[in-house]
């Protein structure tokens, strides 16, 4: 019996220690992702909220380069009374600040925000994606792998900035978002949006580069921007980042998502798996030999008395 | 195992025998006209053409759900609640196999059973909700998402389904009269219960951690880095919770099945206990999470009392009740507390993912009539394929073969 016992623990904790191999190889191969060289030839968007004239422009090329159908009422002021969001068919969209305010009851000059996914540095959307159909590319775009997706939709509870949007009326659906124009990126071009802007408000670039010119916005001589570049820190940081001279809610930007990568929130709850797949079993193989050896001890016991009394 | 034969009787068909439950054919389709299969079969003839429907136009012709609103009932309900709720297989299965309580054991196929029949259906829901289900075998495959959790939770989700099928085995090879196969399904037992336990603490607790990436949407109350943990202890009292339950519910239904020398009176008590303990800890890691994030204050809120309704209500008075009950060994208040502590495992379920989620969204989410339906189906073909099963294989009652014990 006991020969047994030892053979049968063997195996359980040979599957185990099989199993628990699996994800902590894949584990090394997501986090080999963000490598510093990597890092600085990473590209970004600099939106200079201030530059801004809400033309649209980058609105129509967006749908042009993408095939989707023109925005509607582009020469239309009315469209800023709403605050609008991206869709299946629209990537980008341009909202106008402080919507909900009467329109130029505040002295203050028109700020326009671009809205668009901010391909973050490490995804909340690709580090939930189970197929890796949302993928952060080297070069800075998070770009969808649709023969991969699923539609468990995951990517879009995980994103912070609601982006990823889906095609619920198709019986096939895809989720759709900006691509950062990764096509026209791997052809040496910009982006369509940033290639269009005629007022200075989006500058491509190296995202360090982007930085820098940011920061020297931010702190020249009677410079009346507010102190922050937001997409540099936050969630870790993102590839399109905002400046502008008017409170950041007021643009409607989040500001509770803190500085963290969403990716770390979940590494504990995953560092957790070989442990329960190598710990588990020799655990449970002991209670097992416990219990059996308890049941056979009060048997023998029992036996004895009985022998005992004949 | 095909060199063993089936043991059809002399006089009968196999047929009749093993599905027919020995009668006549025109006499089992009298004994199918019962006021509870017309009910099932009203909701299965509309629940059915519903699933055809969200295949045929999309989730969008069949569901409320929306872009802040991705997720309805039928991952709440079906695949969160469904799942917890299966955990009465693994956990049972525990408690017999691993740590020796051998008095259990005339319910651990039951709960099996349940838990199998839980995934089986939580999975099929699964696939109405997905939108590419097609693609399911991508993660297992194809592309592997490393450091996501819902990659986590689709391999143990499959794995485990088919660890409880095949744990389900023993019964299946009995009722077939198959030995030889039944003899080495029950070798597996240790094996699987094992592996069982493995799988079920990983995803179990991982269906919570999904959640850990929403910490602006979930309510603060809600979000913790506990969730996990929560999801897993909370799924230990959901599976014991189930089997009283559902033991209750065979005893009256099964009556003729049932194996009579058994105490099922004594077993629930001995459940009860376990129940009330578990679900204090959970009570109490859930008081420590508040206390953690420093959320006091917003317990006076609308979703601060709801959540005391869920905490207090739902987790602390039937963890009391199920003491005092265990304590007067009142067995018909232990029944009424574990349906009580199922309902709360529901609510908490749908909290964590509906209620909570995306609360302070303009744009809040109320499921369609045909999400309700689909739910409603799923759990109707759950207890019909239960029914079906424990009518003709030997899970309410040990069989002959059974003589030798499983370990």
């Amino acid at each position: 019996m006991k020969k047994l016992n030892r053979r049968m623990f063997l195996k359980v904790a040979g599957a185990a220690g099989a199993l628990a191999a699996v994800p902590a190889a894949t584990a090394r191969a997501a986090s080999g992702e963000v490598e510093p060289a990597i890092n600085s030839a990473r590209r970004g968007v600099l939106v200079d909220t201030t530059k801004c004239v809400g033309c649209r422009a980058c609105e129509a090329a967006c749908t042009e380069t993408n095939h989707q159908p023109e925005p509607l009422h582009l020469d239309d002021p009315a469209v800023f009374k709403t605050v609008r969001t991206t869709d299946t068919r629209h990537y980008t969209i341009v909202n106008a600040a402080n919507t909900g305010t009467a329109l130029g009851a505040s002295a203050a000059p028109a700020r326009f925000i671009k809205r668009q996914c901010m391909h973050c540095v490490e995804p909340a959307c690709a580090s939930a994606c189970l197929v890796r159909a949302l993928d952060k590319t080297p070069t800075g775009p998070v770009v969808y792998h649709k023969d991969r997706c699923l539609g468990c939709r995951y990517c879009m509870v995980a994103c912070p900035f609601g982006v990823p949007k889906y095609e619920y009326d198709s019986p096939t659906p895809f989720v759709q978002k900006c691509t950062f124009c990764a096509d026209r990126q791997a052809r040496g071009e910009a982006p369509a949006c940033t290639s269009v802007c005629p007022s200075g408000a989006l500058t491509f670039g190296m995202r360090d580069e982007l930085l820098e010119t940011a920061r020297e916005r931010l702190y020249a001589k009677g410079s009346k921007y507010v102190r922050h570049i937001f997409g540099e820190h936050e969630v870790g940081g993102t590839s399109w980042m905002y400046i502008t001279d008017i409170p950041f809610e007021k643009l409607g930007l989040p500001t509770d998502l803190g500085t963290y990568a969403y990716s770390s929130l979940t590494q504990a709850s995953l560092a957790a798996v070989p442990f329960v797949l190598t710990l588990w079993p020799p655990l449970l193989m002991g209670m097992y030999t416990f219990s059996k050896r308890r049941d056979q001890v009060a048997a023998q016991e029992a036996a004895a008395k009985e022998t005992s009394h004949e | 195992m095909s060199s063993t034969t089936a043991q059809a009787l002399p006089s009968r068909s196999w047929v009749t025998d093993k599905i027919f439950l020995g009668l006549p054919f025109a006499e089992y389709l009298k004994s199918l006209a019962t006021p509870g299969n017309f009910v099932a079969g009203l909701i299965m003839a509309v629940g059915i053409p519903v699933i055809i429907y969200r295949f045929a136009f999309g989730l969008g012709a069949a569901t409320n759900l929306s872009q802040t609103n991705p997720w309805g009932i039928w991952i709440g309900f079906d695949m969160l609640a469904g799942v917890a709720l299966a955990a009465g297989g693994y956990t049972l299965a525990t408690a017999v196999y691993i740590f020796g309580l051998k008095e259990y054991h005339p319910i651990v196929r039951p709960a099996i059973l349940t838990g199998f029949l839980g995934y089986l259906f939580a999975v099929l829901g699964l696939t109405a909700d997905l939108g590419r289900p097609w693609n399911l075998p991508v993660p297992l495959f194809i592309s592997w998402g490393g450091p996501s959790v819902m990659f986590e939770i689709a391999w143990c989700v499959v794995l485990y389904l088919t660890v409880l099928g095949l744990e389900f085995l023993p019964p299946v090879f009995e009722w077939l009269g198959w030995k030889k196969a039944y003899a080495l399904a029950t070798q597996a037992t240790i094996g699987l219960t094992v592996i069982g336990v493995m799988l079920s603490t990983l995803h179990q607790s991982s269906l919570g951690g999904l959640f850990l990436m929403a910490p602006t949407k979930l309510h603060p109350l809600w979000y913790s880095p506990f969730i996990p943990a929560y999801f897993f202890i909370s799924s230990i009292a959901a599976g014991l919770s189930m089997v009283i339950v559902e033991s209750g519910l065979s005893h009256r239904a099964f009556q003729s099945r049932l194996d009579h020398h058994v105490n099922l009176d004594k077993l629930v008590i001995g459940l009860a206990r376990g129940a009330s303990i578990v679900l204090f800890a959970y009570f109490f890691l859930k008081v420590q999470g508040v206390a953690d994030s420093g959320r006091w204050a917003l317990l006076a809120t609308g979703y601060g009392y709801w959540f005391l309704v869920e905490v207090l209500g739902f987790i602390l008075l039937p963890s009391l009740v199920f003491a005092y009950a265990a304590r007067r060994a009142n067995a018909s208040l232990i029944r009424w507390t574990a349906a009580w502590t199922v309902l709360g495992i529901i609510i908490n379920r749908l909290n964590v993912s509906v209620i909570a989620l995306n609360w302070n969204s303009p744009d809040r989410y109320v499921p369609s009539w045909m999400e309700v339906m689909v739910s409603l189906t799923l759990v109707t073909l759950g207890i019909t394929a239960f029914r079906w099963i424990v009518n003709r294989m030997p899970v309410l009652n040990e069989h002959e073969l059974s003589g030798t014990r499983e370990s």
